[in-house]
């Protein structure tokens, strides 16, 4: 047997993810991809890996596994959450070395919801139409086109320890995002009158239990329809907001169904899709209008953060951080995120547009 | 010869800063479709740097773009650049038929519309084969087929609760559509009127790991459990068996 990772236990959602597959929504097949991108650049320049590489998504609660026949170097990053290796607490956003035997442990999502953990070199698993992304719905990608499950093994490419010195994220760029979800309306908000509008915009929404990685189902005060509450079938992106007929929202994301018959009252703006990974059930959150230059702004913001993502990351000293770099950081435990970046980058935007 | 349908210019629709939403007609119509497909082809052949993809469906295309790379007025001004799109003389569309096992457990609604449309099954199966239907869109899941071109005789209102679980590779109607599923079981409001051997969607297949796409015609040709079970045994073994013909249109 190959040297491999294998899962004790497979924590509640945990998938293997990276940046979906492109190109296929006319044929029916979602995109699908990691939740977080950001999440995912960042836990692969940690072990060394390009940051596309494949890796495990964790959802609120998290797997415990261990690794066979190679020592390795692992690393998560996205939410906060407790991990520790044989019993011994260690932090996120911070590569370490898993030795063969060991059991590494991930805990329950303190602030968040999503993280990704990476492994150096990646897994020796073969893509399914150009990817390993996995989508239960269509039984596609990861290991058996589902959620990791116990006992599952998945092969490494690379059973060894990278020679690199070790990493970890500045503590100034974790931050979780704070802030109304910015939008653009369209492409159906005709569908909707200015009290649908009004509603949408001026009211506080809640993440409710039944959100996964298809859709952000929220609750809150309804949002009324101008005319019929259909529309014939047309495309959907990661971030379109649809209103059904009971007036409730919900945010389609990365495994969403291709196409779909309810109006979009409006669509996420790419920059902050990473937020919405985040959005733990019970959250409340509310939508803010803002300019397509601005955002197309942000969005050029977060490319740049993705493609130097290796600007945010420092080498760790004898396992710990330099007193340098203490004085020089906030500490401030919690989310690496988008925002963080480019919160700045908003404030030279002007007054959102209502 | 144009529809009503038919939008002197297209509409644009913002989907967000990374997509745009092009409608080219109103409502589920031939030309209208034909038209996004035509588009589709058009925008496709320009293979502008910067689109993700494109997603044609009964009257839109969704283009989804990189921001960073290419801006909305682009993508806006090509399209209009392109319009109309031309339609090829003596297109060619690709013809398949497809084999389906009508009603008992293959078609478990297929009694029931009979006796709401107060026919014989015999009657529906008769019509529902007759047909020419078109693929105007693939979606919704992998390899799922919305057909339009359904004899108005059988137009009947979606189930008021939709089952959680149909079969795979069913054969239903809807309203005014009906469907072709890929091989996975799918919540759905349509009446189950058969199964078809036939899988829309393979991906161990490595050449046309989806038969279907936007603009192609499909015939139904009913059969009966034997051949079924034969048939079954070939789509398992990765072969094609849908029948395929390339018709001047």
């Amino acid at each position: 047997m190959s040297a491999h990772l294998e899962i004790i236990e497979p924590g509640l959602a945990t998938t293997i993810q990276d940046l979906g597959r492109r190109g296929l929504q006319r044929f029916g097949i979602s995109a699908s991809g990691v939740m977080d991108p950001i999440a995912l650049a960042t836990a692969n320049a940690l072990v060394g890996n390009a940051t596309d590489t494949a890796a495990l998504e964790i959802t609120l609660a998290g797997p415990v596994l261990t690794s066979v026949g190679a020592d390795i170097r692992v690393a998560l990053a996205g939410a906060d959450f407790s991990i520790s290796i044989d019993g011994r607490p260690v932090t996120s956003h911070e590569s370490h070395d898993l030795m063969a035997g060991q059991r590494l442990a991930i805990g329950t999502a303190r602030d968040g919801a999503r993280s990704v953990l990476a492994v150096s070199g990646g897994f020796a698993i073969a893509p399914m139409l150009g990817s390993l992304s996995t989508h239960s719905r269509s039984q596609l990608g990861g290991l058996n086109g589902g959620p990791l499950r116990k006992s599952d093994r998945l092969p490494l490419a690379v059973p060894r320890l990278p020679a690199s010195p070790h990493l970890m994220v500045s503590p100034a760029h974790r931050r979780r995002a704070q802030g109304p979800v910015r939008v653009l309306l369209g492409p159906q908000d005709d569908a909707f009158g200015a009290e649908g509008l009004a509603t949408f915009f001026g009211s506080e929404y809640a993440v409710t239990a039944l959100s996964d990685r298809m859709g952000c189902r929220l609750e809150g005060p309804r949002i009324q329809h101008a005319g019929a509450v259909g529309i014939v079938s047309d495309g959907t992106v990661f971030g379109s907001i649809q209103i059904p007929g009971n007036g409730q929202p919900i945010i389609l994301l990365a495994d969403r169904q291709t196409t779909g018959g309810y109006p979009k009252i409006a669509t996420v703006i790419s920059a902050d899709l990473p937020r919405l990974a985040q959005l733990r059930p019970g959250e409340h959150l509310r939508f803010q209008a803002i300019e397509e230059d601005d955002a197309v702004k942000l969005a050029r913001a977060v490319r740049q953060q993705i493609d130097r993502i290796g600007d945010a990351l420092i080498e760790v000293h004898g396992g710990g951080l330099t007193s340098e770099h203490l004085l020089a950081s906030n500490l401030i435990s919690g989310v690496i995120s988008a925002l963080e970046w480019i919160q700045a980058d908003a404030a030279t935007c002007g007054p959102p547009a209502t | 010869m144009t529809s009503d349908s038919l939008y002197a210019l297209p509409r644009f629709c913002r989907s967000g800063d990374a997509a745009l939403t092009i409608e080219v007609g109103d409502g589920i119509d031939a030309d209208v479709n034909a038209r996004v497909v035509d588009l589709d082809r058009a925008l496709t052949g320009r293979a502008l740097p910067g689109i993700v993809e494109i997603v044609p469906t009964y009257r839109t295309l969704l283009v989804c773009f990189d921001p960073t790379v290419l801006s909305r007025r682009t993508v806006e001004a090509e399209v209009m650049s392109l319009w109309p799109p031309v339609k090829p003389k003596g297109q060619i569309h690709r013809r398949w038929t497809v084999p389906v096992a009508y009603g008992g457990d293959n078609g478990m609604d297929l009694d029931w519309l009979a006796e709401r449309l107060d026919t014989t099954t015999d009657d529906i199966v008769a019509r529902h084969s007759a047909a020419e239907y078109r693929v105007y869109m693939i979606g919704f899941m992998p390899g799922f087929a919305y057909l339009g071109g359904l004899d108005p005789r059988l137009h009947v209102d979606r189930r008021p609760e939709p089952r959680l679980v149909t079969p795979p590779c069913s054969v239903s109607v809807g309203g005014q559509q009906a469907a072709i599923a890929p091989p996975l079981a799918a919540p759905s409001g349509w009446h189950m009127l058969g199964r078809t051997p036939v899988r829309s969607y393979d991906p161990r297949r490595t050449h046309e790991a989806f038969l279907f796409c936007a603009g192609d015609l499909i015939r139904f040709r009913p059969i009966g459990v034997a051949e079924f079970a034969a048939l079954e045994r070939a789509a398992d073994a990765g072969e094609i068996i849908a029948e395929k013909e390339e018709v001047e249109v």
